[in-house]
């Protein structure tokens, strides 16, 4: 239970986390308008490089935190700091922030390629500018076959990858992935895994990933940050200090099962807070 | 996929499994099957033209109760040069209100999915323009309008209108709530959101009241004619209907309803086909299912 800060020589990105944090959330509360104390003072330093879960029972406020995170509705209180990004003309900061849904979130009327090439083309670049990015994203997911298939043509597991490529697209600096993998049986979940993992390393991106899963946190994650229900609130913040790159030993290994166990407790602790879960 | 820089890459991923390929080619009709699709409809209408052929030959019926489908057919030739006009007229109606109609059914909901206030002030306009019966206005219409031709115009344009401007309102609003934060995340304007969107997402609801208001646009433009009743070079179909009946001309009467009813399958079918052409490739409504 170190400080998650700590754990940042695992991550590929050394000489950046020394530095400010990505974002840091400064005592953000919300609370909807049903009355549903939804996040309770949540404050979070978000370090460059690190690959952070976040693990809670259901409905401690992991999406809506993510989705705080990403701009989608505003706190009641508290705020957001992006002390490295860039500010618009209004002020208001524009971090380069993809979001990956719980569901694939597809236009079914527009191909794969028109799918990945979104992002892009909001930013005014057109199709022939585009096609050597979007290649490249769909290239990471192994979906290069399949830029001209339409969303309803392709599998569960396959929606998800394009999901995936169009939030790699951009190239973002932050990737916000809410339980991307919850829905996929367990050996495509682990070829996802290990994908994600492979790309974060080469890229050295931030990742801030939901998730329900004690395995896959720690499988992934050089810190996991373990959220309480009703109200949702951080209570705990542990580091897993497992070198990477990660495979099929470290998920065999006494390690992977003892940073297991403590995240389980944690949840476990986390959700005896709240007696009637 | 041989690229080695790709394999490499994405190692875990790349093999593509065979079921998926499996899922890409579409399973082509069967030829036998297309060719019924087509003749056994065919067929049917032959046999209902026989039978009726049959009946009023066997019955003695007199040719001012039923004609028999010759003088039908004759009737048609002869008189084609009156029908014809009246079925240019009655075509040109209706396909003028059915595009304005698509035009400010389509403009008008746009105009209300941008903001709840305009919605609020116009919708309500919108139902009581449609709820009322088109044959209780006609007889206003026809009093306020410039010309016949206007009335009929503007009373088929007021029924065509309504399918229209509600199945797109509709479609603009069923847009899924992930996708809107999707593009409100990626910066995208409200014109972006507009046009990349809730058009495309409303395209399924807006062809399907484009289906409904072209029939609809005949109707009314028929029942618009009955209600105004006038003479004149300016007749439709509707008024040859009327006429046919008042001189007990009932093979004029036939051929009219004839060409009617072709005119609304036409309608029906061409609406049918563009919505087919635009929805095959993704619209669950257009394609097979294939399990
Ligand atoms: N739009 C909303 N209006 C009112 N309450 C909401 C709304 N969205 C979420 N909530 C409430 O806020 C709380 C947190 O919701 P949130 O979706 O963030 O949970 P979660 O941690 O993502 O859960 P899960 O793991 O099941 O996805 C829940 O109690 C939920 O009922
Ligand atoms: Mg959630």
């Amino acid at each position: 239970m170190t400080n998650g800060t700590a754990t940042a020589d695992t991550s590929p990105s050394v000489a950046d986390a020394a530095s400010k944090p990505l974002v840091s959330l400064k005592g953000i509360s919300k609370t909807f308008s049903n009355g549903t104390v939804a996040l309770q003072n949540m404050t979070l330093d978000i370090q460059q490089g690190q690959f952070i879960s976040l693990l809670g029972p259901s409905g401690c406020g992991k999406s809506t935190a993510l989705r705080i995170i990403a701009g989608l509705g505003d706190p009641t209180s508290g705020n957001i700091e992006w002390p490295t990004s860039g500010y618009d003309a209004t002020g208001k900061a524009m971090p380069e922030i993809s979001f990956v849904f719980q569901e694939p979130t597809l236009m079914p009327w527009a191909t794969v390629f028109g799918n990945v090439w979104l992002p892009l083309r909001l930013k005014g670049i057109s199709k022939k500018d585009a096609r050597e990015r979007v290649e490249e994203a769909l290239d990471m997911v192994g979906l290069h076959n399949f830029a001209n298939a339409y969303p309803r043509e392709l599998s569960g597991g396959m929606k998800m990858r394009v999901s995936i490529a169009r939030a790699l697209v951009t190239r973002p600096k932050l990737l916000l992935m809410d339980e991307p993998f919850a829905a996929l049986d367990e050996i495509t979940r682990h070829k996802l895994n290990d994908d994600l993992l492979r790309l974060w390393e080469t890229f050295g991106w931030t990742v801030l990933f939901v998730t329900h899963s004690v395995y896959e946190s720690v499988y992934l994650s050089n810190r996991i940050v373990v959220m309480a229900a009703r109200p949702g609130r951080v209570v705990n913040d542990m580091a897993v200090p497992a070198p990477y790159p990660r495979d099929d030993t470290f998920r065999t290994s006494s390690v992977y099962n003892d940073f297991c166990r403590d995240a389980s407790s944690a949840l476990h602790a986390a959700m005896g807070a709240n007696d009637h879960l | 996929m041989t690229d080695p820089d790709v394999n490499k890459m994405t190692a875990p991923t790349n093999q593509i499994d065979p079921s998926e390929v499996d899922l890409l080619p579409p399973v082509k009709t069967f030829p036998v099957e297309r060719v019924l699709r087509v003749a056994i409809p065919i067929i049917m209408l032959g046999l209902l033209v026989l039978l009726w052929a049959w009946y009023v030959d066997a019955y003695d019926v007199p040719h001012y109760i039923l004609p028999s489908p010759m003088r039908v057919a004759t009737a048609m030739v002869t008189d084609w040069p009156i029908l014809s006009a009246a079925l240019v007229i009655t075509l040109e109606i209706t396909l003028t209100a059915l595009g304005i109609a698509l035009v400010g059914g389509l403009g008008l909901a746009i105009l209300m999915s941008q903001s709840r206030w305009i919605e609020l002030a116009l919708y309500p306009y919108a139902v009581i323009l449609q709820v009322t019966p088109i044959v209780a206005i006609a007889p206003l219409i026809l009093i306020y309008a410039p010309t016949t031709y206007s009335a009929l115009l503007i009373c088929a344009w007021l029924v065509a209108f309504f399918p229209i401007l509600s199945n797109t309102t509709q479609g603009l609003k069923s847009t899924d709530h992930n996708l809107l934060n999707l593009f409100e995340l990626y910066g995208a304007s409200r014109w972006q959101t507009l046009y990349y969107l809730k058009l495309p997402n409303a395209l399924p609801y807006f062809l399907a009241g484009l289906r409904i208001a072209g029939g609809l646009a005949l109707i009314a433009a028929v029942v618009a004619e009955f209600a105004a009743g006038s003479a004149g070079a300016q007749s439709g179909l509707a008024f040859r209907l009327l006429e046919s009946q008042f001189r007990l001309n009932i093979p004029r009467l036939f051929a009219a309803l004839i060409l009617l009813s072709a005119t609304g399958v036409v309608i029906f079918s061409i609406t049918s086909l563009v919505s087919h052409l635009f929805l095959r490739k993704w619209h669950e409504s257009a394609l097979k299912r294939e399990n």
